[in-house]
């Protein structure tokens, strides 16, 4: 089944989920910069090159747009550490563990049948604003191209020149 | 979300074998210390026996620095052995010894295809061998790189299996497409 993404504009859901046992983060947290969320379908996947391998060597250049990169699979805290610590990864991973993908289906990325996550990304503006998204219709991994380039127009969009 | 390659073939910058006008042009970015791509490594090299000159091949760097870390510096090695006209001897060693890509390991591949040791070391700490890497790479995300080994057959990113008969079936259904 086709999914689409949130509509462009859409005020992005706002969600709380658990980065460590005893921390949460929500999305209204950074308001004010964007977010790149990246929803992912499960931790210890078998690619060296996986996606979030990507998005963390391109980490330097979402960071020069200011955003904030967010990745989300419904694997439980103790996993993420361990996927994080395994793999270097230099952003949060959420926790959308229990209710199970309650927050990935906030953004149409939660699979029903087989209880993970979709591969999606959304980038969400300063504003709270959902500036683009991408769900994927087959199991190919997306690159980072796709948000870069939002990021990229996000910033040329903006008053204040990026330094 | 585009998966074309961003950066088309430049017969004199890149590091292409085989034919110049074959129908055929395989791209990989690849990471020097990743295991998936020293498994392709062989496919490769049987894919460019079976189609010789009906196929170029060109190799550009993607290293994936943070998860893996001595790619970033193999990749450094190979781009220096290139500007001594060894890019492929080194490119070659460097997949047949993924587990020994220490810099003491670096200079001896050097030592042993000839180099010039003190000009091999002198560039690969240079600006421009540094910059060259961060273009390729660059070049690859913009591409829609999603992973290592990444594949463009004719312009398109691969999606198949990292198989033999994935590749070849991709690249006989490319003989016919130019890009």
């Amino acid at each position: 089944m086709n999914k689409n993404p949130l509509p462009i504009g859409t005020p992005a859901p706002d969600f709380t989920l658990h980065d460590s046992p005893d921390q949460t983060l929500s999305l209204a947290d950074f308001k004010g910069q964007p977010v790149v969320i990246i929803f992912y379908p499960a931790d210890f996947s078998p690619d060296c090159g996986d996606q979030l391998s990507i998005f963390n060597e391109v980490l330097p250049y979402f960071q020069h747009h200011r955003s904030q990169v967010l990745g989300i699979s419904v694997d439980n805290v103790w996993s993420h550490l361990a996927f994080a610590h395994d793999r270097n990864l230099h952003f949060p991973l959420l926790s959308d563990f229990h209710p199970k993908g309650a927050a990935a289906g906030l953004y149409n990325a939660y699979n029903e049948e087989t209880g993970t996550t979709e591969r999606a990304i959304y980038v969400i503006d300063a504003n709270g604003l959902v500036a683009w998204g991408f769900i994927a219709s087959s199991p190919v991994n997306p690159g980072a191209n796709g948000a870069l380039e939002v990021l990229e127009a996000l910033s040329r969009g903006t008053p204040e020149p990026i330094q | 979300m585009s998966s074309v390659l961003a950066v088309p073939i430049d017969e004199a910058r890149d590091h292409l074998q085989g034919a110049t006008d074959a129908p055929i042009t395989l791209v990989e970015y690849g990471d020097y210390e990743c295991p998936f791509c020293g498994q392709a490594f062989p496919l490769v090299k049987e894919l460019q026996r079976e189609l010789a000159t009906q196929m170029r091949f060109i190799y550009r760097q993607l290293p994936l620095t943070q998860l893996h870390p001595h790619a970033g510096r193999a990749a450094y090695a190979a781009e220096a052995a290139g500007l001594q006209g060894k890019f492929w001897q080194m490119h070659d060693l460097l997949y047949d010894n993924q587990g020994s890509l220490y810099d003491a390991s670096l200079v001896m591949y050097g030592d042993v295809i000839g180099l010039n040791l003190q000009q091999f070391v002198k560039d690969m700490e240079s600006p421009e061998v540094a910059e060259r890497v961060t273009a390729d790479f660059l070049g690859g995300i913009r591409s829609g790189v999603n992973g290592t080994p990444c594949f463009f057959v004719n312009g398109r990113r691969y999606d198949g299996p990292y198989t033999y008969s994935g590749l070849r079936q991709a690249l006989t259904d490319a003989s016919g497409v130019q890009v």
